[in-house]
């Protein structure tokens, strides 16, 4: 999952296009995507396939395929637009859907982020409790807490958390760089010590992955048959950052590059987070299964087993990095709806939410749903800001339609949005789809109802 | 002193992750790999801030 380090250049030039010299050359954005997607997260993430029964070579490739076609999504969908305007998403969506409707879509960003700061929040508290002996177990229902001692050192971490992202995130910021390589490293380090605790040290016992199956046969007998097959891997691994490239979230780290090419940049988050540090995590997993019949995906236990203080450590600072920022991101986002409140106090309302979220360890287990409806909720305005890009001129009408009449809601956007949204959530929450299916025909339906309905509503304005 | 200060982290990232490729040969064992892997990560966490970090925070600030 993404942090937000980028908050540096995020706030800077927020109302005019990012002037050429302000323009980033290539190696900062591949610095920086390097680190934003080896979060705390992975470790929870990872282990989630094996638990829902992901067969090994479905996880090799599928993650392969779906990491491709998220880069090339980058690439493709998002760098074009922010290099051509050069503005942040919120203000392109100023300018196309009106400012109370982006506060609204602010909003609804910032609550999404507390409660995967919240997720972040139960990764480190699983690892600090691991040296005081204080056990992360996930209960039945999805908002039911966790043992009391549990409860105590979520509260005990989030208030840690949200003090300093109160504070500010420019030291949080610092330590997160500093942290990246040595974490990428980390990771590898886990996965290989799970190899030699699974006994697959030779090519042979690697390629005959009876260490992945006979995990997947032990979390089965215990939980049911389940399967996570290719495509829904695939579609994971592309959509779960769908807010940041379908959703054109990214238009306010791109709009810094000085050429296309670093749309690219993408590409190292996706293979040393999402693709290398989710299969070492799983591996953590099976080796636990392997060592101590436990299935029970505790992000700080797995890394204990395999390197002891040092992965707890990791655990703490990958957990820790990537919620301060998130929290200080939703801070920013409700005070954008209630500009008389200091930004100090809304990280700290925000940070109580996110604390309050990661208390019940089930919404941290769902974290696989959890991203897809994120991007399901998220990912369509992008279709917005897409279809105004290259189709409204095109086809006579006007782009930036809500600047251009003074509208604060422009309600073609409006219902754009809403419509496939409420749609999405009814037949992921309804009908149990996964999630991350809903991100791609939500996103499509969007634009073209935002197009079809910006024909039947716009009216003449002057060039 | 910076150009030290990277070697010396260098070296802590290796301590970091080659302990874990040794074990994987079997060339030493378990706890060795997670002390070794604990001192290479106290020492970049020392050693690292010397240089680097100081530079991004710069270059962002500027935008």
């Amino acid at each position: 999952m993404t942090t937000g380090n980028q908050l540096t250049q995020v706030n800077e030039y927020e109302r005019e296009p990012v002037p050429p010299k302000a323009q980033l050359g290539a190696g900062k954005f591949w610095g920086m995507y390097a680190g934003e997607h080896t979060a705390g997260t992975e470790f929870m993430i990872g282990p989630l396939f094996l638990a829902a029964g992901a067969s090994i070579q479905d996880l090799i490739f599928g993650l392969l395929l779906g990491n491709i076609l998220a880069v090339l999504t980058w690439r493709y969908l998002v760098t074009p637009i922010a290099i051509g305007k050069r503005f942040t998403l919120y203000y392109q969506l100023e300018r196309i859907a009106g400012g109370s409707l982006t506060k609204c879509y602010n909003v609804v960003n910032g609550v999404l982020f507390c409660f995967l700061a919240g997720a972040m929040i139960t990764v480190s508290a699983s690892a600090v409790g691991v040296p005081f002996n204080i056990h992360y177990t996930v209960p039945e229902a999805t908002f039911g807490f966790g043992a009391p001692s549990f409860t105590g050192l979520v509260v005990v971490v989030g208030v840690i958390i949200a003090v300093v992202a109160a504070a500010g995130y420019q030291a949080v910021a610092r330590v997160a760089n500093i942290a990246a390589p040595w974490m990428i490293a980390i990771f590898v380090a886990c996965g290989v010590v799970s190899l030699v605790q699974m006994e697959a040290t030779s090519f042979a016992a690697l390629s005959e992955g009876k260490y992945w199956s006979d995990a997947i046969a032990f979390v089965q007998e215990k939980e049911g048959v389940q399967a996570f097959p290719f495509w829904q891997i695939v579609a994971f691994a592309w959509l779960c950052n769908g807010a940041m490239h379908f959703g054109m979230a990214d238009l306010s780290i791109f709009r810094f590059a000085r050429s296309a090419s670093s749309g690219w940049a993408p590409s190292i988050g996706m293979f040393l987070g999402h693709y290398m540090g989710w299969i070492c995590a799983a591996l953590l997993l099976a080796a636990q299964i392997k060592l101590s019949q436990d299935h029970s995906a505790n992000p700080g236990a797995l890394a204990w087993g395999a390197l002891g203080w040092t992965g707890i450590i990791c655990v703490v600072i990958a957990g820790w990095t990537t919620a301060n920022p998130t929290i200080y991101r939703a801070g920013l986002a409700f005070q954008g709806v209630m500009p008389t409140c200091s930004r100090k106090t809304m990280t700290l309302v925000a940070g109580a939410v996110a604390t309050v979220a990661g208390a019940f360890p089930n919404l941290s287990a769902q974290l696989l749903g959890f991203v897809g409806t994120y991007g399901t909720i998220l990912g369509p305005m992008g279709a917005v800001v897409f279809v105004d890009y290259y189709l409204m001129k095109k086809i006579g009408l006007r782009d930036d339609y809500a600047v251009r009449v003074g509208s604060s809601v422009n309600l073609a956007a409006l219902v754009a949005w809403l419509l496939p949204v409420s749609i999405g959530l009814y037949l992921i929450f309804a009908k149990g789809i996964f999630a991350a299916y809903a991100v791609i025909p939500a996103w499509l339906a969007c634009g073209m109802i935002y197009l079809a309905l910006s024909k039947l509503t716009q009216k003449p304005v002057p060039a | 002193m910076k150009s030290l200060a990277k070697i010396i982290s260098y070296l802590a990232l290796a301590a970091s992750l080659v302990p874990s490729l040794l074990y994987f040969t079997g060339m030493i064992d378990h706890d060795a790999v997670k002390w070794t892997a604990l001192a290479g990560t106290i020492i970049w966490f020392i050693s690292t801030p010397l240089w680097a970090g100081q530079c991004e925070t710069a270059d962002t600030s500027a935008n």
